[in-house]
């Protein structure tokens, strides 16, 4: 690139992008560096401490945590798996059926969920589910989990199945294996660090819903996000800075699995 | 060939149609068993659709296909005993080298460590042991088309499907792997159908060769027929260099036709069926195949004007211009040009046919 046109010789480059790092992270700085303050009030800085997390596992609302996370991490599981197998026989039906009259709109119907507003997501579902006399409760939130996972697990699968000529499962069908041989033994290895990639990004998703779960969940049944929520509407402890930086690290780190995977390349 | 040699592939009347384009007009053509057959034409003539229709990747619109005398239809192409070599290898970028070797053995239900053995074995045959353990990104062109090759060998089909293999390679390993594609293929007896736009190699490597064009069969015959007895014009011009002479068939008599060319030039050859007296067509003449000389040395002799002279390495051509205007090259090989002389240009000589070196074309 040369120098004239380099972004960074523009004027005032540096100052914007300082201020774009500050509006992004500072607020994530401050939860994080509070949350190991020694200190009940969460503006005072008192000295470094673990106490909050220790209070997350053992204090008056533990049970409410522990309970909230369970429900969470199994209903993002249970999501995640169930919607990475549903995209992936979708990217692969699409990718792979050639060229159907539907296929432009079986595409954006799939991935339209994520550019509607979630809270008219929120809305439709609810209203789904109390016309069909659904009653409230873990499967509610598991179902629409499901529902709206799909196209976030779809994105990777099938950016990861264009990359994929369909002269590879030809060529194992001419060396005799049958079509459900070729999809195991040489689409689906293919095809595997765009569903981990969908599965990482969809458990993602679900772990951190809030709204449409707000609006689906039954009384008495929280995520880690709707408790956290509760328990903010009375004051904000530290412990919920606690919560919050834990779960700060877990995204990262499946984020940061997930880049990895869609870089990642079987085939060197 | 006898009459009992068996048939491997029998393609009856097949055609092919894409929507309302028709790739593959009604094509008939048996190709025998053990046999090295050839599929010569253009870009675009339908070569590869013909070789996906009898591997089973397309479906035959019209027509039938038969292998060893079974419907292709009724197999899907896991069961035809049938391996391809993709036109762009399609090698399993997945798996290593001797996986990918050893992929349909283990389809075919063989153990895994037997599949292994067997892969090591066609390795060797193609000279790539020492990559066993890679995966193909990590190869030449040339070396993934050797793998390609040993995967499809590696079953053991009773017909080898090659598409243009060889395209990707330069020269010198082109020349090599095509000795050793006929080597390979006289040594397992397997029928191959390769297909090519390279004449050259089509002529050197094929027990017979289909010369198609625009998805149809122009002439069918072993590589010296259709050389040298080409059927019609596209044959003739596609086929090596060649002089093409438009001329009226004056006489018909018993095997000989008397032809005149514009300008009061006349000139003999051999009749051919379906040319009768009064038609205008036109003669082929390979330049290899006419002599120069000072004097005339016949009737039919024909004066002309060199024009100049290119060399070309083994031969040198020579490109002159007839009486009546007609341009005409003559091929004389370098190792005899102590015996023959070389005119220069502008020089007049005489040009004289070999008998039995014309062509009358049918169109
Ligand atoms: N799936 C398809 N749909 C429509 N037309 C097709 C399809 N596949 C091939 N064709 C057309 O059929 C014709 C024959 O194609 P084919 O691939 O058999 O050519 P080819 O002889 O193998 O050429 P090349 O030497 O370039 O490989 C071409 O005109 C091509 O455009
Ligand atoms: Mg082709």
């Amino acid at each position: 690139m040369s120098a004239r046109t380099d972004v960074k010789t523009y004027p005032g480059f540096f100052a914007i992008t300082l201020l774009c790092m500050v509006i992004l992270y500072a607020p994530l700085m401050v939860v994080t560096v509070y949350s190991f303050n020694a200190s009940p009030s969460i503006t005072v800085w008192e000295g470094l401490s673990l106490r909050w997390y220790a209070d997350v596992f053992t204090g008056p609302e533990s049970d409410k945590f522990k309970q909230a996370a369970f429900n969470s991490f199994s209903i993002a599981l249970i999501a995640a798996t169930l919607a990475t197998a549903i995209a992936t026989a979708s990217a692969t039906a699409i990718v792979r059926a050639g060229r159907f009259r539907l296929r432009l709109p079986s595409l954006g119907l799939i991935t339209l969920p994520i550019l509607v507003p979630e809270i008219v997501l929120a809305v439709a579902t609810l209203i789904f589910f109390n016309s069909i006399g659904f009653t409230r409760g873990y499967m509610t939130i598991l179902v629409a989990h499901i529902a709206f996972c799909i196209p976030f697990a779809y994105l990777p699968i099938q950016a990861r199945m264009q990359g994929i000529e369909n002269t590879y499962e030809q060529a194992a069908m001419d060396l005799y294996a049958t079509k459900a041989q070729a999809f195991r033994q040489v689409l689906l290895p293919l095809m595997m660090p765009g569903i981990i990639s969908g599965f990482l990004l969809a458990f993602i998703v679900s772990l951190d819903d809030f709204i449409i779960t707000n609006f689906v969940k039954g009384a008495g049944v929280e995520t880690l996000p709707t408790a956290i929520f509760g328990s903010v509407k009375q004051g904000i402890k530290p412990n919920i800075m606690a919560i919050s930086t834990m779960l700060l690290s877990l995204s990262i780190m499946m984020v940061t699995i997930s880049y990895f995977l869609s870089k990642w390349d079987n085939t060197k | 060939m006898t009459d009992d040699t068996q048939i491997a592939v029998d393609v009856r009347d097949a055609v092919k149609r894409y929507g309302d384009f028709t790739a593959l007009q009604q094509i008939s053509l048996g190709i025998r068993d053990n046999e090295f057959f050839t599929l010569l034409g253009p870009s675009g003539c339908g070569k590869t659709t013909l070789l996906r229709m009898i591997a089973g990747f397309e479906d035959v619109t019209e027509g039938a296909i038969f292998l060893y005398g079974d419907e292709i239809e009724t197999l899907p192409p896991h069961q035809r005993p049938v391996n391809t070599v993709f036109q762009n290898y399609a090698l399993f970028p997945h798996m290593t080298v001797l996986e990918n070797v050893g992929f349909g053995l283990e389809m075919l239900g063989q153990s895994k460590a037997a599949a292994r053995t067997r892969a090591a074995e066609m390795l060797e045959l193609v000279q790539l042991s020492q990559f066993a353990s890679r995966k193909p990104a990590q190869l030449s062109g040339g070396q993934q088309q050797r793998v390609a090759l040993a995967r499809a060998l590696a079953p053991a089909p009773k017909v080898l499907l090659l598409d243009e293999p060889l395209s990707a390679l330069d020269q010198k390993l082109r020349k090599a792997m095509q000795i050793e594609l006929k080597h390979i293929q006289r040594e397992t007896g397997i029928t191959f159908i390769f297909v090519t736009h390279d004449q050259e190699e089509a002529l050197t490597m094929s027990d017979r060769i289909a010369v198609m064009s625009a998805g149809e069969l122009q002439q069918l015959g072993a590589p010296r027929d259709i050389y040298e007895l080409p059927r019609n014009m596209f044959v003739a011009d596609f086929i090596g260099d060649t002089n093409l002479l438009e001329v009226t068939v004056d006489e018909v008599t018993e095997c000989r036709a008397a032809c005149s060319l514009d300008g009061g030039l006349t000139l003999s050859c051999e009749a051919v069926e379906g040319v009768r007296k009064g038609a205008q067509v036109h003669l082929s003449i390979r330049p290899e195949r006419l002599v120069l000389s000072e004097t005339a040395t016949g009737a039919d002799s024909l004066r002309a004007r060199v024009l100049e002279n290119i060399f070309i390495g083994t031969d040198i051509a020579t490109l002159l211009v007839l009486d009546n205007g007609s341009e005409i090259t003559v091929r004389t090989s370098n190792s005899e040009r102590g015996s023959k002389r070389i005119f220069d240009a502008g020089q007049m000589a005489f040009v004289t046919m070999e008998r039995g070196a014309a062509r009358l074309l049918r169109d």
